[in-house]
């Protein structure tokens, strides 16, 4: 191993396709599996799923498993799922996924998520794809085997199976004289012999307007560990015998350790130290004197510094190094002539819009325990991705898949900032030089400076409107920041839209939304300059600019209920009214929001905002994710940037890098759209990408100034 | 360089033998296997360790262990009486006033604080209370939510 830091390039809507996906699965024996679950049926569903396709996995056909339930002689059922549970909620729907179809109460179900040894490989937990593809698997999976269980019993009842119901967990003739429990049908032979079927083409879930316990509030499951202080997130895990360690980050970016004298550190009580290249790194019987011991060797490191970039002139660096498209998968395209739509047109527009670099800030920094037991190792981690960790892991240390096993406990936070495995494979590292295990929990400076950040972006647009108030042309691109809701859901005449790659200075990956934030930012900013010179009010140009569907009904939604028309016309002093919509990964989103701005400070005193996600799958959890990405959102909008200069981030803890805080939330007014007769989609990214175009744009009505950044900036 | 410290942490006498300058944070979850507290920052800056020390919140993060030799040190564990929680443990839980978690104890530690210094604290009060506490899923709302139900709760309680 010769950096902790791995070359990284996480960009979510690119990492679908470069994402390593593990290639070799290992899988429990069914011994082994009932030795962990207790005595029960153990029930794996196959099936060439859309996610497995998508990772070119096709070609294993029937291997893949979608769905792994556990019906225990206690009643237990156990469902297990490769998603893990960051605080978005998936504990929770996941459970009323499984309990559904298996017609029983969300309390008998037990969810295990994220354990490479037991669950299968749902992908990652990012992209909002745990609502669209795992509860369907779930829900398959489940349904399955209750299909076999009424099978199962109708054999032995000498019955059609049409004549069985299922009741809280009871399989019932329909004349009611035989009726038997889940758990006790599991102890039969015949219902053994079934173990290894396939979901059956057929199977049917439940209708939504059949659904007793998706589509209602079922709150997270393991809420009393939560507020009891009793549930233990990664970097509570505690192992006999264990060391808490630390690794010694060079001083700047792209450092590299010329000469380091150990001699002090060793000296300490009970401090090992670990050198392995550029890695430095000690373990201690606690985390206290393993940061002295690591002081102490960072006075005798010498490192030879390269330049860096600073956050003062990011942008031109940006733009300096751009290239077209580039590795990466570039959304947009051309339609019509952007020239002569340009060149046509009275009116046009020509804006630049600066995205800085945030950090994802997850209260839990990273943190993990590794314990080995000869050469197979167990990782506790806080991570989205189980199998990138478990594919780290192998690849750092040279294993086969079966010697490694990683485990995410529910986590403190991620909001895309957890996809990697760095404190699994230092602990790792850390744990099989001390010969005992490890616990390493980044501080919060590592985590500011360390982890990967949200891509900073610069974004042009140049666009004209003609005399009778239409977009003619849209010339919109996009350097570095990501290609995420690039293309304008408007209805333009010409539009030319392109994602130009660049060299980023920091180390940069995914965040919740992804680029949806910047592209719906400088799309919604410019549509409002448009609509300025259109003359024409900002959502009624919207209107005039949409086809009806979906955008359009939460843009009604929230307009009537903000009272738009109204607020916009009664003129206050530094008081205004702005409006933003977009869409995303299937999801559409509309905001009005209400400022002052008093001595160059904006206050956001009310967000009005429509959301729409298909079917309603968890109206609490739900609510909790938009106020969530909203209140979020204020952050990437108003304070967040990292400043950074000679490889250094000046801005590395809480006092400087201001996130949100309670007082800051403003008035909110959530209206959620429940259509029934649509798929439900995932809810825990798009809610967050109306807000600071909205707020953008009602400083503009407030006080006349553009704001063209993120965050925002009025001097 | 190593002392003994007697503390009391939720109702029990601990003997604690180590570097004064430890924080109580790493002493709590290190020591006595109480990692209810949570780290967030290190340095004070986000409230999610924070514990009571003779009823006053401190941010365990950056208190010594040498500081409190004879201290009486409650916890997120020792707020519920055995299965049966707290009123403002309660609130949270009712009201799914979390999303993550992690700030959780750290919330509910300073609301405690906060309700025996003002039993009935108006909207803008409790905003200046828990100014310092983060939460990075932002999930203000129904934590507000929560505080104002639990100073309901209390209340009532006090009445009867």
């Amino acid at each position: 191993m010769t950096s902790p830091v791995r070359p990284f390039d996480g960009i979510e809507e690119e990492r679908y396709e470069l994402f390593e996906m593990n290639t070799s699965r290992f899988e429990l024996s069914r011994r082994e599996f009932l030795s962990i679950l207790g005595p029960g049926l153990l029930i794996l569903t196959y099936g060439s799923t859309a996610l497995a396709q998508r990772f070119g996995r096709g070609d294993r056909g029937d291997d893949s498993v979608s769905a792994r339930l556990h019906i225990g002689q206690d009643g237990t059922i156990t469902v297990m799922t490769g998603k893990v549970e960051v605080g978005q909620g998936s504990r929770a729907e996941l459970t009323q996924a499984a309990a559904e179809e298996l017609k029983v109460d969300p309390s008998h179900i037990r969810l295990i998520m994220g354990d490479t040894a037991l669950t299968p490989d749902d992908g990652g937990t990012y992209g909002s794809q745990s609502t669209p593809r795992t509860v369907p698997a779930i829900r398959r999976g489940a349904a399955a085997a209750r299909d076999i269980l009424i099978d199962a019993a109708s054999r032995m009842w000498g019955i059609d199976s049409e004549r069985i119901q299922v009741v809280e967990g009871v399989l019932k003739d329909s004349s009611g004289e035989k009726s038997i429990r889940y758990a006790e049908l599991v102890d039969r032979p015949e219902v053994v012999e079934n173990l290894q079927s396939s979901v059956p083409s057929g199977v049917e879930v439940k209708p939504v307007s059949e659904w007793e316990v998706m589509g209602t509030s079922l709150p997270r499951p393991n809420g009393k560990d939560i507020v009891m202080g009793n549930h233990r997130y990664p970097s509570d895990i505690v192992r006999p015998n264990m060391g808490y360690g630390k690794v010694l980050r060079p001083p700047a970016y792209d450092a590299t350790l010329k000469s380091i004298d150990s001699s002090e550190a060793e000296k300490m009580e009970g401090v090992t130290v670990i050198r392995d290249g550029d890695f430095v790194g000690c373990v201690a019987p606690n985390s206290f004197r393993a940061a002295k011991a690591v002081e102490a060797l960072a006075k005798t490191a010498e490192w030879e510094i390269p330049d860096h970039p600073s956050s003062k002139n990011l942008y031109s660096y940006l733009k300096d190094r751009a290239r077209e498209g580039g590795g990466r998968r570039s959304r947009g395209g051309e339609n019509g002539s952007v020239e002569e739509g340009l060149a046509s047109a009275a009116k046009t527009i020509e804006a630049e819009f600066e995205i800085a670099y945030i950090q994802h800030a997850p209260l839990e920094p990273r943190a993990a325990v590794a314990e080995w037991e000869g050469d197979r190792v167990t990782v506790w981690t806080g991570s989205q991705v189980p199998t990138r960790v478990h594919h780290e892991l192998c690849d750092a240390f040279d294993l086969e898949p079966d010697q490694a096993r990683v485990i995410i406990p529910d986590t403190g936070g991620g909001f895309g900032g957890k996809h990697t495995g760095e404190a699994a494979v230092e602990s790792a590292r850390l744990a099989r030089a001390a010969g005992k295990p490890v616990s390493l929990r980044w501080t919060r400076e590592e985590e500011f400076t360390w982890a990967y950040f949200r891509p900073a972006g610069l974004i042009e647009v140049h666009a004209a409107v003609d005399d009778a108030g239409k977009v003619v042309a849209w010339d919109f691109a996009n350097y570095n920041s990501g290609g995420s809701a690039i293309d304008t859901p408007y209805r333009v005449a010409s539009r030319r839209t392109r994602f130009l790659s660049t060299d980023s200075p920091l180390r940069q990956g995914s965040y919740r939304a992804l680029a949806s934030t910047a592209n719906t930012f400088a799309r919604e900013v410019a549509m409002d300059e448009l609509a300025e010179l259109a003359g024409v009010d900002p959502v009624a140009f919207r209107w005039n600019h949409l086809e009806d569907g979906r955008l359009k009904n939460v843009l009604e939604s929230v307009v009537g209920k903000f009272n738009w028309d109204r607020r916009r016309h009664e003129r206050k002093p530094n008081r205004g009214m702005g409006m933003a919509c977009g869409t995303e990964k299937g999801s559409f989103v509309a905001a009005c929001a209400e400022v002052t701005v008093e001595h160059d400070k904006i206050h956001v005193e009310r967000i009005c905002q429509a959301f729409e996600c298909g079917a309603i799958q968890n109206p609490l959890n739900l609510r909790m994710q938009v106020e969530g990405c909203i209140v979020m959102g204020l952050g990437g909008a108003l304070f967040e940037a990292m400043e950074f200069a000679n490889g250094r981030i000046k801005n590395a803890s809480f006092g400087s890098y201001r996130v949100p805080r309670m007082s800051d939330v403003p008035e909110l007014d959530i209206h959620l759209l429940d259509r029934k007769d649509l798929p439900s989609v995932g809810a825990g990214e798009t809610p967050i990408i109306a807000v600071a175009p909205a707020i953008a744009n009602a400083v503009y009505d407030a006080v006349g100034k553009r704001c063209r950044s993120l965050p925002l900036k009025l001097t | 360089m190593e002392n003994t410290f007697t503390i009391q942490v939720n109702g029990r006498n601990e003997s604690i033998t180590t570097d004064p300058e430890r924080p109580l944070l790493d002493v709590l979850r290190e020591d006595l296997g109480l990692t209810g507290t949570k780290f967030g920052c290190g340095e004070g800056q986000c409230s999610a360790c924070s514990v009571l020390v003779d009823g006053k919140r401190v941010r365990s993060c950056v208190t010594p262990i040498g500081k409190l030799a004879g201290k009486k040190i409650l916890t997120i564990e020792g707020l519920s009486n055995g299965d049966s929680l707290h009123p403002i443990q309660e609130a949270f839980l009712s009201l799914s006033a979390f999303q993550c978690g992690y700030c959780t104890p750290g919330m509910i530690m300073r609301t405690v604080e906060l309700l025996e210094n003002k039993p009935n604290p108006t909207d803008e009060e409790i905003l200046n209370w828990m100014e310092s506490n983060l939460c990075r899923c932002c999930g203000y709302p129904k934590i507000l939510e929560a505080i104002q139900s639990a100073a309901k709760a209390t209340a009532k309680g006090d009445s009867q």
